[in-house]
C-alpha cells in the first residue's frame, strides 16, 4: 500500500491545491500533505518495513502487456525518503517567500512529487516511462511561470532536451518489449533479456536509453541546460530539480540500464566513464571561476553527479553501495547549500560572490551552517559525503570491468582538491573578510531556516558516523544488480 | 447500412429545413438530432439491429471495423457541432445548407469506410470531395476562401483522375473491381496491376495530405472558413485514412512487399516536412494545418505496419487526434487574432478554456496520460513489431520531439506571456464542452480499452 500512498497523497492534494485562492492556506495545506508523505515514508522504513506493505500490483492496460506494478525496494526507500524529506524542508525554509497564484505553485509542486515518487517505485517499464514523462510536465510549468527574466527560454531548452531523450528511450523500451518472451513490460521480463540480446543490438539500445538518463543527470556533454535553468528558476523549484530530479538519471541507470542491457553497459563502460571524468574536471574548474552562487552550485552538482556516473559503470559492489548512499547524501547536502544561497539572496538581494563579504559577523548562525554544509560537500571525514565518496573511489579503483581504473581514479580524485578550492574559496569570500555596502544591513536567519538546517546537519553527521543505517537498506539490492549485470564471466567463457 | 441511408435522407431534410425553419437555433437542433439518430442507429447496427436490408452485391460490407469507425466519426461530429455549429452563422446566409453538406459528407464517409469494390471507393471519395469544395468556398466575399476553393477543386479533380486511371488499370489486370478478386492476383504481378496500385497510392496520399502530395492542405485549411477547416483537418482526414487502410488491407494486402518501402519513404517524408514546416509558422491556423500533415505521418505507420496493432491504433489515433484538434480549432475560431501573439495572456483571462486547450496540445505532442501518447505508442509498437526499419521509428520520435516546439509555443503564449486576449468571450456551454473534450482526451490516455473494447465485443 505504501507506494500507492506515495503517489496518491501528493497527487490528490496537488489537484486540490489548484482551487486554493488564499496563499497562507495553500502553503499550510501543502506543508501538511508533505509531512503526511514523510510520515508514510518513515513508517515504511520502520514498523511497516515488510514486503506485504511495500508492494502493490493491479491490472492496467493489460492488453498492452503492462500493469500497475509498484514496489519500494532498498533504492526506492532511500530515494522516496529523500523526496519526502526534501518537500517539507523546502516549504519550511522558504516559508516567507511570496508567489503570485500560490495555489497553482503548490499544486504543481505536489504533482511533481507524485511523478517523482512514481518513477522511484515503478516496476513496469511502461509505467516507469509514464511517470518519467509526467515528472517533466509540472517542472516545466513551475520553472516557466516563476523565476528570472529568461526563464521561459531556459526551461524550454531543458524540456526539449529531456523530451528528446525520453522518446528515444521509449523506442528502446518498445523494442525490448517486442523481444520479451511473454510480451510484457514487467521488470522481470526485461531483466531476463540482459544476456540474451546480442551485443550489437544492445549497443544502440544502450545509447538510446543512456541518452535519456545522461541528459537528466546531467553528464558532460549533455549538461548545458542545467546552469541556465538553475539560475533562472526560483529557489524552491531549483531545490526540487537538484535534490531529487537529477537523481532520476542515476537511479534509472541502476534499475533500467545495467541489468537490462548488461553486455552493452560493459562494452561502453569506458566511454561513459571517460565522459563522466571529463565532466568532473571540467565542471569543477568552471565552478572555481563562477561568480553567481546559483551557477556555482549547479556546476558543483555536475561534478558530483559525474563521479556517481563513473562509479556506476565500474560495476563493483562497494561502488554501487557508495552511489546509493551518495544519492541520498548529495540530495541532503545540496538542499542545505540551496537554503544557504536563498538566505544570502534574501538578505542582500544579490547572488554575486564578488559583491558579498563579511556575512559571518552579521549572520553568525547562517555562517556556521554554511560552513558545515560546505565541509560536507567537500567530503570531510565524519560527514556523510566522505563515506559515499570514499566508497565510490574505492569502487572505481577496484573495478574489473575496465583496464583504465587507475587512470580514472587518479583523474577523478583531482576533483577532491578542486572541490576544496571552490567551496572554501566561496565561504571565505562570502562570509569572511570585511563587510561592505550590501552586506552591512544583513540580519541572521529566522527560526524556520534554522530548524531545517539543523535537521540537515544532524543527518549529515549521523550518516557520517553511522552510515550502516542506510547501507543496510541497499546491500542485497546492490548485490543482485551486480549479479544480473555482471557479464565478464559470460564474455570470457566464450 | 442504417447510417448510410439515414445520413443521405437527413441531408435532404436539412436542405428543406432552410426553407421551412426560419430560426437558426431550430436548424441547429435539427442537425444535432440527426446526428444523434445516426449515432444511435449505427450503435444499434453494431448490436445486430439493421433497419434497412438491401442487396448490394457484396460491394459494401458493414463489418465491425467500419461500423465502429463510423461511430467514432459521428461522435466527433457531434462534439464538433456542440463546439462550432454556432460559428457557422458568421460565414454566410445559407445556414441550413452547410449542415446538409456535412450530412452528405458523412454519407460519403460511411461508404469509404466499408467499400468492397473500387467503384464504391470512387463514389465515396467523390461524395466527400464535392461538398468540401463548396464548403471551402462558402465565404463568398472572402478572396482567400475563393482561391482556396478553386485550388482545392482543380487539384482534387486531378487526383480523382489519377485514381480513376489506377482503377482502370487494375480492372485491366484483374478483370474485376472487387477487393477479394484483386487480393488473390498471382505473383509475379503484372505491370498493369503494379502501376494501378501506385496510381491509387498517389491519389489516396493526396486525399490524406501525405508529403509530397500535401501542398494543397495548408493553403486550403488556411483559406477555408475556420469552422470548416477544423472539420476537414479532423473528420475528413480520418475518413481518408480509413479508405487508405481499407484499400491496402483488403485489396493489396497480399502485395505488401511491393508497397511497404513506398509507405516507409512517404512516412518519413511526411513527418519531416510536416514538422519542420510547422516550426516556422506564425499563424496558429497554419501551424495546425502543418501539424495535421505531421500527425498524418504518424498515422501512416498503421499503413506501413498493417497488422492488428496498427488498425486498433489507427482508430485510437483518429479519436484522440480528432478530439484534440477539434478543441483547439474551436478555441481558435473564437479568437480575433489568429497568430501566436493573439493567445498571449489567454490563461489569465480564461483559465478553464486555457487549461483544456493545453491538455489538447499536450495530447497532440504525445505526453503520457493523454490519448495522444497511447495512440503514438500503438503506432510505434506496430512498426517495431514488424521487426525491420527501426530507423523509421527513431526518426519518428525525433520528429515528435520537434513537434513539441510548436505545440508548446502556444502553451507558452497562453501561460507565460502578458497580453490582451481577454477581449474574447465564451459562453458557459462552450466552456464545459471544452472541459468535457479535455476529460475525454485524458480518459483515452488512461483507459483506452473503454474505446477499443467496442471493436471486439
Amino acid at each position: 500500500m505504501i507506494p500507492v500512498l506515495f503517489i496518491l497523497i501528493p497527487l490528490i492534494s496537488g489537484l486540490a491545491l489548484f482551487f486554493f485562492k488564499n496563499e497562507k492556506t495553500a502553503k499550510s495545506f501543502a506543508l501538511f500533505s508533505s509531512l503526511i508523505t514523510l510520515a508514510v515514508a518513515v513508517s515504511g522504513l520502520t514498523f511497516l518495513n515488510d514486503n506485504k506493505f511495500l508492494q502493490y500490483s493491479h491490472g492496467w492496460l493489460s492488453f498492452l502487456g503492462s500493469s500497475f506494478a509498484v514496489k519500494v525496494d532498498g533504492m526506492g526507500q532511500i530515494l522516496c525518503l529523500l523526496t519526502a524529506i526534501s518537500y517539507p524542508a523546502i516549504f519550511i525554509s522558504t516559508w516567507k517567500n511570496e508567489y503570485h497564484k500560490a495555489g497553482n505553485f503548490f499544486g504543481l509542486m505536489m504533482l511533481e512529487q507524485a511523478g517523482l515518487m512514481g518513477v522511484f517505485v515503478a516496476m513496469d517499464a511502461l509505467l516507469f516511462y509514464f511517470f518519467w514523462e509526467l515528472a517533466l510536465v509540472p517542472i516545466y510549468f513551475l520553472s516557466s511561470m516563476w523565476g528570472g527574466e529568461k526563464r521561459v527560454r531556459a526551461t524550454f531548452r531543458f524540456f526539449i532536451y529531456t523530451f528528446l531523450g525520453s522518446v528515444l528511450m521509449l523506442v528502446a523500451i518498445i523494442y525490448l518489449f517486442s523481444q520479451t518472451k511473454d510480451h510484457s513490460f514487467s521488470i522481470e521480463s526485461f531483466y531476463s533479456l540482459g544476456k540474451v540480446i546480442p551485443g550489437k543490438t544492445q549497443s544502440w539500445l544502450f545509447w538510446m536509453m543512456f541518452l535519456a538518463f545522461a541528459i537528466k543527470m546531467p553528464v558532460f556533454p549533455f549538461h548545458t541546460w542545467q546552469p541556465d535553468l538553475y539560475e533562472q528558476s526560483n529557489t524552491p523549484t531549483t531545490m526540487v530539480l537538484s535534490a531529487v530530479i537529477v537523481k532520476m538519471g542515476v537511479f534509472a541507470c541502476f534499475r533500467w540500464l545495467l541489468p537490462v542491457v548488461s553486455i552493452a553497459s560493459f562494452q561502453w563502460g569506458d566511454v561513459v566513464t571517460s565522459l563522466a571524468v571529463i565532466g568532473i574536471l571540467y565542471a569543477s574548474l568552471i565552478a572555481i571561476r563562477q561568480d553567481d552562487l546559483k551557477r556555482f552550485v549547479a556546476y558543483s552538482s555536475i561534478a558530483h553527479i559525474g563521479l556517481m556516473c563513473a562509479t556506476i559503470f565500474s560495476e563493483t559492489e562497494i561502488g554501487f553501495q557508495g552511489v546509493m548512499i551518495q544519492m541520498f547524501n548529495h540530495g541532503i547536502n545540496i538542499l542545505g547549500l540551496w537554503i544557504v544561497v536563498e538566505m544570502i539572496e534574501g538578505q542582500t538581494g544579490t547572488r554575486k560572490i564578488s559583491e558579498l563579504g563579511g556575512l559571518a559577523q552579521k549572520a553568525p548562525s547562517l555562517a556556521l551552517f554554511a560552513v558545515i554544509v560546505g565541509l560536507a560537500n567537500l567530503a570531510l571525514p565524519l560527514t556523510n559525503a566522505f563515506i559515499g565518496e570514499f566508497m565510490m573511489f574505492n569502487g572505481i579503483f577496484s573495478s574489473d570491468s575496465t583496464r583504465y581504473h587507475i587512470v580514472f581514479t587518479a583523474l577523478a580524485a583531482i576533483s577532491i582538491i578542486l572541490v576544496s578550492v571552490y567551496i572554501l574559496n566561496m565561504i571565505r569570500k562570502v562570509f569572511y573578510g570585511d563587510d561592505n555596502q550590501i552586506t552591512r544591513e544583513a540580519k541572521d536567519i529566522k527560526w524556520n531556516s534554522k530548524l531545517v538546517l539543523s535537521v540537515i546537519v544532524i543527518i549529515i553527521i549521523w550518516l557520517g558516523i553511522y552510515p550502516d543505517s542506510m547501507l543496510n537498506l541497499t546491500r542485497s539490492l546492490s548485490e543482485s544488480i551486480l549479479k544480473s549485470s555482471d557479464v565478464i564471466h559470460l564474455l570470457s567463457g566464450k | 447500412m442504417n447510417a448510410l441511408i439515414i445520413s443521405a435522407v437527413w441531408g435532404v431534410l436539412m436542405m428543406f429545413s432552410g426553407i421551412l425553419l426560419k430560426r437558426h437555433f431550430l436548424i441547429r437542433n435539427l442537425a444535432v438530432i440527426g446526428l444523434v439518430v445516426l449515432l444511435v442507429s449505427d450503435l444499434l447496427e453494431m448490436s445486430g439491429t439493421v433497419f434497412f436490408k438491401m442487396d448490394v452485391k457484396g460491394m459494401i460490407l458493414f463489418d465491425r471495423f467500419a461500423l465502429f469507425f463510423d461511430a467514432i466519426i459521428f461522435a466527433a461530429t457531434l462534439i464538433y457541432f456542440f463546439l462550432s455549429a454556432k460559428d457557422m452563422e458568421k460565414i454566410g446566409v445559407n445556414y441550413a445548407e452547410y449542415f446538409a453538406l456535412i450530412f452528405f459528407i458523412l454519407c460519403g464517409i460511411t461508404l469509404v469506410a466499408s467499400f468492397q469494390s473500387l467503384l464504391i471507393l470512387f463514389l465515396g471519395v467523390e461524395i466527400i470531395s464535392i461538398p468540401l469544395y463548396i464548403l471551402t468556398g462558402s465565404e463568398k466575399k472572402n478572396l482567400k476562401s475563393n482561391e482556396a476553393s478553386l485550388k482545392y477543386l482543380l487539384l482534387g479533380a486531378f487526383s480523382t483522375a489519377i485514381m480513376l486511371m489506377g482503377i482502370a488499370l487494375i480492372y485491366g489486370a484483374v478483370g474485376s473491381f472487387m477487393s477479394q478478386q484483386i487480393t488473390i492476383a498471382k505473383t509475379p504481378y503484372s505491370a498493369l496491376l503494379i502501376a494501378g496500385m501506385i496510381l491509387l497510392l498517389f491519389s489516396m496520399a493526396f486525399k490524406a495530405s501525405i508529403v509530397p502530395f500535401h501542398f494543397w492542405a495548408p493553403d486550403v485549411y488556411d483559406g477555408a472558413p475556420t469552422v470548416f477547416a477544423s472539420f476537414m483537418a479532423t473528420i475528413v482526414k480520418a475518413a481518408s485514412f480509413i479508405a487508405f487502410i481499407r484499400l491496402f488491407n483488403d485489396s493489396f494486402g497480399g502485395m505488401k512487399p511491393e508497397w511497404q518501402m513506398w509507405m516507409a519513404v512517404l512516412t518519413a517524408a511526411t513527418l519531416f516536412i510536416g514538422n519542420i514546416t510547422a516550426v516556422f509558422q506564425q499563424s496558429v491556423k497554419r501551424m495546425l494545418a502543418y501539424s495535421s500533415v505531421a500527425q498524418a505521418g504518424f498515422m501512416m505507420f498503421s499503413l506501413y505496419a498493417m497488422n492488428s496493432d496498427a488498425t486498433e491504433g489507427l482508430l485510437l489515433y483518429i479519436a484522440a487526434y480528432s478530439l484534440a484538434t477539434l478543441g483547439i480549432f474551436a478555441v481558435l475560431n473564437k479568437m480575433n487574432d489568429h497568430t501566436f501573439d493573439g493567445f498571449n495572456g489567454f490563461a489569465k483571462s480564461q483559465p478553464l478554456v486555457a487549461a483544456a486547450t493545453a491538455i489538447c496540445l499536450l495530447s497532440l505532442a504525445g505526453i503520457p496520460l493523454t490519448g495522444g501518447f497511447l495512440s503514438k505508442f500503438y503506432m510505434l509498437r506496430a512498426a517495431v513489431n514488424t521487426g525491420k526499419d527501426i530507423w523509421l521509428v527513431v526518426f519518428a520520435v525525433i520528429m515528435a520531439a520537434v513537434s513539441v516546439y510548436y505545440y508548446f509555443r502556444l502553451i507558452q503564449a497562453m501561460y507565460f506571456r502578458e497580453g490582451n486576449s481577454h477581449t474574447v468571450q465564451f459562453t458557459q456551454p462552450f466552456k464545459w464542452t471544452m472541459v468535457a473534450v479535455a476529460a475525454c482526451v485524458i480518459l483515452l490516455g488512461i483507459f483506452p480499452n473503454l474505446l477499443l473494447y467496442w471493436l471486439y465485443f
